[in-house]
């Protein structure tokens, strides 16, 4: 099942320089292995993820399959203001997943 | 010396470092009186000193170690929870002596590779012919922010068996109940995998019996551990509730320390410990680096059929310290690695080419009172690193008594070991 990890200073002040981490559970198959019969085994990949504040998309990126299992994405934002920061993972065979985390900037 | 004049020719014609060509056929000496040095009187460095001078009594054999006494890591873990005590991990040095090897009890301070000499902490300096560096692990203290040797003593890391397995003893011993203890695993390679997770079970098992309502927690920057299958399921059946474990992929991977509150923090939570054992981050031993054995991983890369460094002529190195491929960074490793290599160089002084080296080494994991189980292999060379070429582990579905067999068979092979190094 898949699970994501978030983590977002609960509070900050306004200008400060923000660390953003998020790990996501994934299985990350490439689609260019094969099994003991030689079949090959379907591409299983998360292919974007996109962090958006308050509504407005501030970060995003694609994902190929030479990323590992279980994707470590972080990245830095500057505090403007309070609000939420809301997550998405989209992925082969209809993977979706969201979270989101507050903060609060004074 | 005509030897180092065909290694430097060798290294430039193929662009690489002095090991391949050692480990071929180099014009005999007078072998009778080659001075051969090791640094390091662990398992490696004790067992290729003595290994050296049973294959030729006439080799001039020098044992560098600062420490009169050796305090074996093995089963260091039960000392932590008192089913044993510091003394029978303890061994001398004399033994070794009486084999006609000459043991000099200060620190190696630098290495001249191209004077062939190494200078001790006193001032003096040892000529050799081939040197041997066992030198085990240094700690990074450098790698994981708010943990530096200070820290050490706070939140012990045990993970070089003596002071520090008392410090994190008494802690243990001190803590309420109620309390968790926290362990921190640091990503591969570290000396002695399973340990974290031999320590976890150890602990639990004092707890379990004096503590009963405290926990322990492993924070992890590994997703999967060796005989992980059979730790599972020991911890459910022997401590079901009572040891947890967040993987690097929920979050385990530790990112600081904070001494003052006694907080580990990783990438997703802070988490405040009553006891706190953080193992960081390793290297081989620092004088690996000061001889210029050590790459920027901090190991040392050598040539598998001889133990020879790839990065400069005429050294050896053994043991946890060295880039062995498959073979896990253990005792009986090292002590395996030392007797090739002592096979090695007589080979190599005598102008022949060193067998393949085939080595076995064992690993025995306690997690309780007369229950244990091991992982065993055997080693060779392979595309030019060890690889591991037969391998059992103990069965994860077995009956109580075949874990109480390999508890007996685990205290026998430290018996054996600890005497065929130090007996």
């Amino acid at each position: 099942m898949a699970s994501a990890l978030i983590n977002v200073p609960a509070k900050a002040k306004r200008g400060d320089i923000i660390e953003i981490k998020t790990l996501m559970s994934h299985i990350m198959e490439t689609g260019y292995r094969h099994t003991a019969s030689g079949e090959i085994v379907p591409r299983n990949i998360i292919t974007s993820f996109t962090c958006r504040f308050n509504g407005n998309e501030i970060f995003r990126t694609d994902l190929f399959p030479a990323i590992s299992a279980n994707p470590f994405i972080t990245f830095f934002t500057t505090a403007t203001e309070s609000g939420k920061f809301e997550f998405e993972w989209i992925g082969d065979r209809g993977f979706s997943e969201t979270a989101s985390a507050s903060i609060s900037v004074e | 010396m005509v030897a180092t004049r065909l290694m430097t020719r060798r290294d430039v014609a193929r662009g690489i470092a002095a090991s391949a060509a050692a480990a071929l056929p180099c014009p005999a000496f007078a072998q009778g009186t080659a001075r051969i040095v090791v640094i390091g009187g662990g398992f490696g460095g004790a067992s290729c000193a003595r290994a050296l001078r049973q294959l030729d009594p006439k080799f001039q054999v020098s044992l560098i170690e600062p420490n009169q006494t050796f305090t074996a890591c093995p089963f260091s873990n039960e000392v932590i929870v008192g089913m044993r005590e510091m003394p029978a991990q303890q061994f001398t040095y004399d033994r070794i002596a009486a084999a006609g090897v000459a043991v000099i009890a200060q620190a190696a301070a630098k290495v001249d590779a191209q004077a062939r000499t190494v200078s001790l902490a006193d001032g003096t300096s040892l000529a050799y012919d081939r040197l041997v560096l066992s030198p085990g692990i240094d700690l990074r203290f450098d790698a994981l922010p708010g943990y530096d040797e200070s820290a050490s003593i706070k939140m012990p890391h045990g993970w070089k068996a003596g002071e520090q397995t008392i410090l994190l003893r008494k802690q243990v011993e001190a803590m309420e109940d109620g309390g968790t203890v926290v362990i921190a695993v640091p990503a591969a390679p570290l000396r002695c995998p399973p340990a974290p997770y031999e320590r976890a079970s150890l602990i639990a098992h004092y707890l379990k019996t004096r503590k009963p309502r405290s926990k322990v927690l492993i924070l992890d920057a590994k997703d999967g551990f060796s005989q992980q299958r059979l730790f599972e399921a020991a911890w459910k059946e022997l401590y079901p509730g009572m040891i947890e474990r967040i993987a690097l992929s929920q979050g385990g991977r530790v990112t600081s320390v904070e001494t003052a509150s006694n907080t580990i923090v990783t990438d997703f939570g802070n988490y405040v410990a009553n006891v706190a054992s953080v193992i960081p981050p390793q290297k081989a031993g620092r004088i690996a680096e000061l001889a210029g054995a050590a790459d920027n991983t901090g190991w040392c890369p050598i040539d598998p059929a001889s133990f020879t460094s790839k990065l400069v002529p005429n050294i050896h190195v053994i043991g946890d310290a060295c880039i062995a491929g498959q073979i896990p960074k253990a005792a009986s490793a090292a002590s395996a690695q030392g007797k090739a290599c002592a096979a090695a160089i007589v080979a190599m002084l005598s102008g022949k080419t060193p067998e393949t080296p085939r080595l076995s080494g064992a690993c025995y994991n306690t997690v309780a009172p007369g229950y244990a189980f091991s992982l065993s292999g055997v080693y060779q060379p392979k595309d030019d690193q060890f690889a591991e070429i037969e391998g059992a582990t103990s069965p994860v579905n077995a009956p109580r008594d075949l874990r109480q067999r390999e508890a007996e068979a685990a205290e026998s092979w430290f018996r054996t070991i600890t005497v065929e190094t130090f007996g």
